[in-house]
Formats: C-alpha cells, structure tokens, sequence
C-alpha cells in the first residue's frame, strides 16, 4: 500500500492554537465564583504535624475554607499522598487554604500555625544504607517489591569490603543474572571496574501543575494539565473518591510532562476536594518553586559496573549494581530500566544485575524520559569509549560490535524483541556527521580550546498494545476520530490518528480529531508516556479503521448487491472493484448504518472493549458508521526505540566551558510516521540530554535537607545559548514487523543518547578522562584537565 | 552549596508575594534598588507605588523598558486605563499586581503564561512599546500609557497570522506550545529592531525564552523563515 499520509508532514490540528495563544492549558480556565487556593506546604525534610490552628486564617476576610489531610482519601504508604500530616520532604503539601483571591489565600498560609515535629531525615541512599543511618521514613528505608516499605542495612564489614571510591556492594532488593559472568569475565581481554554517580533531577516542565476544578449536576470537572487522557480518568476519579463516570476531565493541551503527568497525580484532585467542601469553583495555581517539590524527578544512582571486554571489543560479561535515590514514596523502577537497558545496547552474553532502592526526604520520584535507560547511558557509554581506547578500537565500531539484532533478547527474562537496527543508525549517523573526518581533528588545540568527539546510544521500550480504537464516519462524510491520548505536545496523537485516515483513504481536511475532554466519547487508550504512543495508538486507529472499513464494504454489499470483499474504497466512496459506477459516499454510507443500526451503528458494541470505551459509543450510537475495535493484533516482544547521537565540542581548558559544536541524531523508530515532528523529538530530546549530561542536578545539604536547587537559575536546563547553533537529525525507516504500518516509539532515548554523547566527547577532549559522575558541570572539568582532586569525595551525591 | 536559605523553605512557591532573600538575585536587585536590608516585596512594591520611589524604579529597569514610564504622581489610583492589543482597556489594578496578572485574570488575554513567576524563562514575554518584556515582573502601573501588545494581538484583523506565526506553523516550531507565545513574542520583537537577524543574532535575541521541550532549532528555523517571508 502506497501510504498517502504516513510518512509526510502536515499542520497537526492543535498548532495554531499553540501560536495564537487560543490553546487553553489548564490555568486559562475560569468558572464564575472562583475561588484560588494555595497550598502550605511542609518547611522541613521529615515531620509530623502535631497540630493545625488555623482560626486566625479562617476569620481573615476573604478566606473561605482550609483543607487537611484529614479531609482527603487517605493514600496508603509509601504512595504519593494528596495532603499529608507526615510530611516526607520540604514542599510537601500539607494543606490547603481557599479564598476569594490568591494573595488573600497566601496571607491566610501565613497565619496557620502549624506544630510539626522534626524527625529525622536522609538526603544520601549510602548513608542511609550504614547501619546506624537514619531513615527517610518512620517505618523504613526501603521498598520490598509487592509488600511496602521496610528496614533494611548493610553491615560494618560491606562497608569496609569496598575499596576507596568504590561502591560498597550489601544485601541487594533485586537480583537476577543469566548467562556464565565468572566465565565471561575468565575470557576477558580487558576488564573495567568502576562506581559512579548519576544525580537525580528535577522535570521542569514549563507549565507547573496547576488545576481547576467545580461539581456540576453530579459531576466533578477538572481541567489539570496531563500528558494522557483516558487512562488518567480512574485514578483521578479515585483520587477524588467518585466512580470514573462522574468525572469529566479535561486536558486539551499539555505544557510538557516528560513522564511527571503520564498517570493520575494526586495534588490534581486538591480542587476537586476544595470545590465539594466550599461548593464553588476552585483555581489551584502551582508556582514554579511548587512545581519543583511536587513535580515529581528522575531518580539518581550510585551505582559500580564491572565489563569484562574481548580484543576485539566484544562484551563478555557485566556485572551491575545500582543503589537508587527512591525520594520517600513508592517513586519508579529506574533500575529495574537501567539493567535492561544494559542488556539490550550492549547485548552481553552473560550478565547479572543487583539493585536496592533507597528513600531518600527528596521530591517524590517518578519516570523521567529514559527513566533508568538514560541515566545508565550516561555512566556506561564513556566507559564503553574508555574500553574501546585501550583497546585500540574505533568509538563507533565498539558500539556496533555490541549492538542488538532483531534476534536479540531483552532483560532478565530474555524475551524476544520486535526489531533493532542501532546498527543501521550508527552507520547512518557516523555518515551524516561525518565521523571519520571530525574524530580525526578530535584532540586539536586552539588556544585553551580543544576538539572533542563523542556518539552514544540509548534505549527505551516503545509500545503497549490490548487498547481500543474508535472511530466514527458521520452523516456529512467527515471521518470522526476519538482519541483518548492525550496530547503531551508531540504531536504523535494526531500522527498516529492518520493511520485510520490512511486504512479509509479519507482525505486529512475531511477528517476531525475527537479528543482533549473525557465526555466526548473517547475510547480507553494507553497514555502518553514510555515512548509508546506512536505503537501503540497505530493500532489502535487501524483496527478501528478497519471495522469501519468492513462495516462500509457490508453496507455496500446489502444496497448494491455481491459480497463484502468485493468492494474496495477511494475518493471517501466505497465501491465494487468490478464496477466502480456501483458506488456509495462514505455520506450515504453513514445515512445507511444509522438505519440498520446495530454494530453499524454503535448501538452495539464489541464484548472485549474496555468499559469506557462502551460508554464512549453508547454517546455516539446512531450518529453515523462506528469502527471500534480493540487491538488485538499480536506482539510477540518488547519493542525497542533505539537512538544514536554524534556530538562534536569545543572544550576550555582554562574556564571548563563546553560549547556544543554538532549534533547528529538518529532513531530507530520503525516506519517514519511525521518526519517533522520525530526531527523536533530528536533534537529536543537531544537539549534535554545536554541538560542531563552538565547541568541539571538535584542538591540538598546534608545538614539541614533543604533544597539548593529550586529555581530554573539553580538547576538551569539548556537555553538556545547553551545547545548548537545549528542540529541534524535521520531515521533509519525500517517498518518493525508486528506494527500495522511499520510504528515504533522514539522520545526517550534521543535523550540518553544526546547525553552520553555529549559525555563522551568531553572525556574525548580530556583524553579519556572518565568523570565516574552526571552532570560533568565546568569545575570538574577544570580539575580533571589540571590533574587535581575533584571537590567532592567519589560516591558522594548532593554535589554541586 | 548554591542556594540554601530559610526563605526559600518556608514559603516554597510563594509566586504571589515572597519575603526577600538576600541570597537570591532577583530579591537582592530589588534590596538594592531599596537601600533597605528588611523590607518584603510588598512593602517594596506599596513603596514604588504611593511615592516617587518610582523614578529609582525607572533606573532598575533602565535599558529594557526604552521611554521611561508614566509617572504616577500621587495616591494609587486602581481603575486604570491600558492600551493592550491598540484597544484601551479599562482595568482594576491593584498596587502590587504585575502585568502578568493583570492581562490573564483581568482582561482574559491568557495566551501569556505563566511559567515561573519570577523572570527566569519568557513563557509571559509581551511586547511594552514594540520591546520584549518579562510580564511576570512588570508592575501593570508601570505601563499606563505605554503599548503592550500580547500574543493575541497578533493576528491581522481578517485573521492572517503574523508571519512569525506561520513560520512557526511551516517550521513545527512549538512543542507542548507553553513556552510557545512567549518565544513568538520575543521573535516579533527582534524582527522589529533587526528585520534580517543572521541565526546568531537570532539565537542571542532568544536567550531569555527557555523551552524545556527543546524546540530552539525550530523557533530558529522558524524566524528564520519569517525574515525572509517577511
């Protein structure tokens, strides 16, 4: 099939409203009678609310209400709560105060009383770990995998085990291997043992979280800002203690996520709850400080590898320990992603994998773009590049001698894969960026500047599949496609919508995206998050589009006599191959299920739809011809997004400046669905690891655990002056072979992949200098290219 | 140890008021405009608002504002008139209110975001007399009598977008579209001191406009393009 529209660029439906200024995030909505809300939130790392006196707020003119925990679903530990009296770190909210304007909420914060006891707190995993550390929580240190929060250390003499510097190396939570890794490392020509730091970070999406809610006929309306849609829609209604269908919620537009609003949050549902008590409309506006506490953040590790390597660059076998900085609450798998990660870039032959997950009195974690796959990036690629000099082997060569085939297996089950052709990428960029040429002037001094060369590679798992698909050919012809997405700000929600325009042959003009507002009948999607969307929500369209396709061959069949298959569709008509003249409009095609009703017409549905998705045709039976369908297409693995990036620097030796010279980034994404919009996803990915790689950071001190690093100017992410001037990108356009039109996921790893480059090519410049620690920030680099100690002790985390 | 300081942990977030921190740059700069070591923004801002404190005003924000402002002589008058979009708006202002504020939650003009409050990322450029300015940190009393013009007051009556818009169109320029008003407006400021920027000049004039899905290639595609469309 020729495609018409995959694999072409076009204006995604939401665009002007992006550059008008109509599109409406979820502040921009106002109800009559609004009330603001601000929340108190908690001044200390570790606490416990003794008492709340809140009469002096209370009788402030304007005040009308204040909110605690006590008022709230109580969330079982170690979740994210909505209001807490246990506060876990600073910014914590606590409660919440509404008035009849925000400057009266905020002076009304400031006359609560609050009686907190101090407890004691940990900023630092490894302290924690020793055996008279103190605790992030009251009831432990750490999380049992399916039972909760315990204590667990590690004695005098694990301590005592590891050399200086290196990881001391306890009891784990999770362990697993496969393969023989003593043998592994017997036959190995080159063997390399390191620790090191990844700091943890915070998201920084542009738009903080605010949100508005109010009850209406029965119904709670929130408008909040989230990266998906329908599969927000339980969870908030949980939050907020109502069935899903009570809840209409909104979410037309996203100011960027990065995984901190793929699921249901809990502070979203803090207007909800200030609505039902006041009976008014509640706006919760979330500052930028706020949203730096409770907008969730990539975890950091400590963590020690050992890579054993034959002559010829080949892996033989690693070993892997990561200590997690988990923040206090449940936070998110990142090691469990990071050995994975491992296990597929470099595909070695035997492998084990030890992990314990820490908490720490910081933000609450959560899955940060590459959430595990790109911090690992960070600590193994120079390592990677650390071997191939010692070993006399080209950067680029090493990575493609290691890299994973289509029968290459993935983690500690070994499951299959879909496809992978990092191979075919490495060779495309090393081409495009012209490698060969640029590692040649790798070294070149120009006064205190020297050249620097790097690539690196990154992985994330890219697509789901068991969801459903709907779609809605109406009485004027106009292809209706419902989808409950999300819209994160990729565009993929409408690149993959194209798909069901595609099956139909409709053209793009005649088509309207049905999304953004959980009453519009929207089927029950996976989010938008894990790189999944451009998989998983190609088949979903497809399926539907091909119900839909059946439905208008079977109505042709009726009216116009012969069978189903043998009429075909084009030019938004379905015909009969034999005698194109024995036609309907897709118009009349519509007309026509709305009079047989039945499956033509939504009156009946599918048994194995999702619930929601039920009630979605429910809404829209006897409208028009309804595909719906749920994607029961097989996948026989995981399918892998694989990214490679090529980064050229100039380094200052004398100021420990890098400026990014060249960036060439290329994905393995399967079939290009939207050439423009995987290009901004390559290279914003790409400023977003050059963020990761020397800039971005989480800092506590240790003394009092108070955040160092609450402002954008603290913990800055790139500006235009701080990413190349000019960016390249390329695919390889391989279709994967278990997606209908070829789809695979790609936003996370041009992340990990930027990063590492970008780390590789400073080392390259320090002549292979490893830093054994993310971000590499200026003093380091001045320290390391002056051969002095660096300021901060091995394993230590909290560094500037 | 960059930053740690009782100010920012008792009031996380505080965007509508904060108490003033020595340590923190942008609190200092307003101390320092004060001569005072104890005094809240607040304070300051009834200050700048009930006396002629607003001529100091005027130096601290010398050589972004271009024409110094209107003086406001006097009490504080709150009913207001402000030319927004070449349309004068009548508006309640309060002392202390910026012009962020006032255009999102008086006038409806909610296509100038939000994202920090406190002049560290562009989301809330407007344009004050054809001059790209942080809205966040504007008093509304400081531009009586001064144009500003917001991303809504773009478009051409019939509708045509500025050819920054479009641009931004043809080039896919926003991502998420948060930042996305903010960076249009600092391009259309640019294109209107220096109508053929080279892509350096481009990306220096765009430095205060963070966009955390790292959309810059594309903004600058995108003015570039406009220039040449223009």
């Amino acid at each position: 099939m020729a495609n018409e529209l995959i694999g072409k660029d076009f204006t995604p439906p939401d665009l002007h409203g992006k550059v008008t200024g109509r599109a409406r995030y979820a502040e921009d909505f106002r109800a009559d009678g609004m009330l603001f809300c601000r929340l108190l939130t908690s001044p200390v790392p570790h606490g416990r609310v003794r008492d709340i006196d809140a009469s002096e707020a209370l009788a402030m003119p304007g005040v009308v209400a204040i909110l605690t925990a006590d008022e709230v679903p109580e969330i079982p530990a170690p979740g994210n709560p909505i209001l807490t009296n246990d506060p876990c770190y600073v910014g914590e909210p606590i409660l919440a105060v509404a008035a009849v304007d925000e400057t009266t909420a905020q002076d009304a914060i400031e006359k609560i009383k609050l009686d907190l006891e101090p407890l004691p707190f940990t900023v630092d995993p490894l302290e924690s770990l020793h055996p008279d550390g103190p605790n992030a929580r009251s009831d432990g240190n750490t999380i049992r995998p399916r039972e909760g929060v315990e204590e667990l250390k590690w004695t005098v003499e694990d301590f005592a085990a590891a050399a200086e510097g290196q990881l001391p190396m306890g009891e784990p939570m999770v362990e697993w291997s496969y393969g023989d890794v003593e043998a592994g490392f017997a036959d190995a020509a080159l063997i390399l043992d390191e620790s090191f730091v990844t700091a943890g970070t915070s998201h920084h999406s542009m738009e903080p979280r605010s949100a508005m809610a109010y009850w209406q006929g029965g119904k709670c309306f929130v408008f909040g800002s989230s990266q998906s849609q329908s599969f927000v829609t339980p969870g908030l209604a949980n939050y907020i203690g109502i069935p899903p269908e009570d809840l209409v919620f909104v979410a037309e537009y996203c100011g960027g996520g990065f995984g901190s609003k793929g699921g249901a949050y809990p502070v979203m549902s803090i207007p909800a709850h200030m609505a039902k008590k006041t009976g008014r409309p509640v706006m919760m506006r979330i500052s930028r400080a706020e949203e730096n506490f409770i907008g969730s953040a990539r975890a950091g590790f400590q963590g020690r590898i050992k890579m054993g390597f034959r002559e010829d660059g080949r892996l033989t076998a690693v070993d892997l320990y990561i200590v997690q900085g988990n923040g206090p609450n449940s936070g998110f798998g990142d090691f469990n992603s990071a050995a994975g990660a491992v296990s597929l870039v470099y595909t070695p032959p035997a492998m084990r994998f030890r992990a314990i997950p820490i908490l720490t009195n910081t933000p609450a974690c959560g899955a940060q773009r590459g959430p595990g796959q790109n911090q690992i990036a960070t600590a193994v690629e120079p390592l990677i590049d650390k071997a191939a000099r010692q070993l006399g082997i080209d950067q680029v060569e090493i990575r493609k001698i290691n890299a994973p085939t289509n029968d290459s297996l993935y983690g500690s089950r070994r499951s299959s894969i879909t496809s992978a052709h990092l191979r075919e990428a490495l060779d495309k960029g090393a081409e495009q960026f012209d490698w060969a040429a640029k590692r040649a002037r790798s070294g070149r001094r120009n006064g205190s500047k020297v050249i620097g060369v790097g690539v690196g590679s990154a992985f994330h798992s890219a697509g789901s599949s068991g969801f459903d698909g709907l779609v809605r050919i109406a009485p004027d012809g106009k292809l209706h496609i419902h989808t409950g997405v999300g819209n994160l700000g990729t565009y993929s929600y409408a690149g993959t919508s194209r798909v069901a325009a595609e099956v139909l042959k409709c053209r793009w003009e005649n088509c309207e995206l049905v999304r953004g507002d959980s009453s519009r009948a929207l089927p029950w999607n996976l989010g938008q998050f894990g790189s999944n969307t451009s998989f998983t929500m190609t088949r979903t369209n497809y399926v539907a589009a091909m119900d839909a396709l059946q439905k208008l061959k079977e109505i042709a069949a009726r009216d116009l006599g012969g069978r189903p298959d043998d009429y075909d569709v084009g030019n938004e008509t379905v015909f009969a191959r034999a005698n194109p003249s024995l036609r309907l409009t897709y118009a009349a095609a519509a007309r026509r299920a709305i009079q047989l009703g039945g499956k033509y017409s939504g009156e009946e549905a599918p048994e194995d739809i999702h619930n929601m998705t039920k009630a979605a045709v429910r809404a829209i039976a006897g409208t028009g011809l309804v595909g719906v369908a749920r994607d029961n297409l097989g996948r026989p693995g995981t399918v892998p997004a694989l990214a490679t990036g090529f980064v050229q620097i100039e380094l200052d030796l004398e100021t420990g400046k890098v400026e990014i010279l060249d960036y060439v980034g290329v994905a393995d994404c399967g079939t290009v669905l939207h050439p423009q919009s995987l290009a901004t996803q390559i290279k914003g990915g790409a400023v977003m690891g050059f963020g990761m790689a020397c800039l971005e950071r989480h800092v506590y001190d240790t003394q009092f655990g108070l955040p160092g690093t609450v402002g954008f100017y603290q913990t800055k992410p790139p500006s235009y002056l701080d990413v190349p001037l000019e960016m390249d990108w390329g695919a390889v356009d391989i279709a994967d072979p278990d997606n209908p039109v070829g789809a695979k996921g790609i936003g996370e790893p041009v992340m990990g992949c930027a990063a590492a480059a970008l780390l590789c090519a400073i080392s390259d410049a320090l002549g292979g200098h490893y830093f054994n620690r993310t971000p590499v920030v200026p003093d380091m680099i001045l320290n390391a290219a002056s051969g002095r100690t660096q300021s901060h002790r091995p394993l230590q985390v909290n560094t500037q | 140890m960059t930053d740690v300081r009782p100010g920012a942990v008792g009031l996380p977030g505080a965007a509508v008021h904060l108490r003033p921190d020595p340590y923190d740059p942008f609190d200092a700069a307003l101390m320092m405009l004060e001569g005072r070591q104890n005094v809240s923004r607040r304070e300051f801002i009834k200050g700048v608002i009930a006396s002629g404190v607003a001529v100091s005003g005027a130096a601290y924000f010398a050589g972004c504002t271009g024409p110094a402002p209107a003086p406001l002589g006097g009490g504080v008058e709150r009913l207001i008139s402000l030319n927004v979009n070449g349309q004068v708006r009548r508006v309640d202002v309060l002392p202390g209110e910026t012009l962020a504020m006032t255009l999102r939650y008086k006038l409806g003009l909610t296509g100038t975001k939000l994202g920090c409050d406190r002049g560290e990322c562009g989301a809330c450029t407007v344009l004050i007399d054809d001059v790209a300015q942080y809205s966040c940190s504007i008093l509304t009393h400081r531009v009586r009598g001064l144009e500003v013009t917001t991303v809504e007051g773009l478009e051409s009556p019939s509708g045509e977008l500025h050819p920054v818009q479009q641009a931004f169109i043809d080039e896919l320029g926003p991502q998420c579209g948060f930042c996305t008003p903010g960076q249009v407006m600092s391009a259309v400021a640019l294109l209107k001191a220096n109508p053929n920027p080279t892509r350096e000049e481009a990306r220096a004039a765009m430095a205060g406009n963070l966009c955390r899905c790292g959309a810059y290639d594309h903004y600058l595609n995108g003015i570039m393009r406009a220039a040449r469309e223009a």
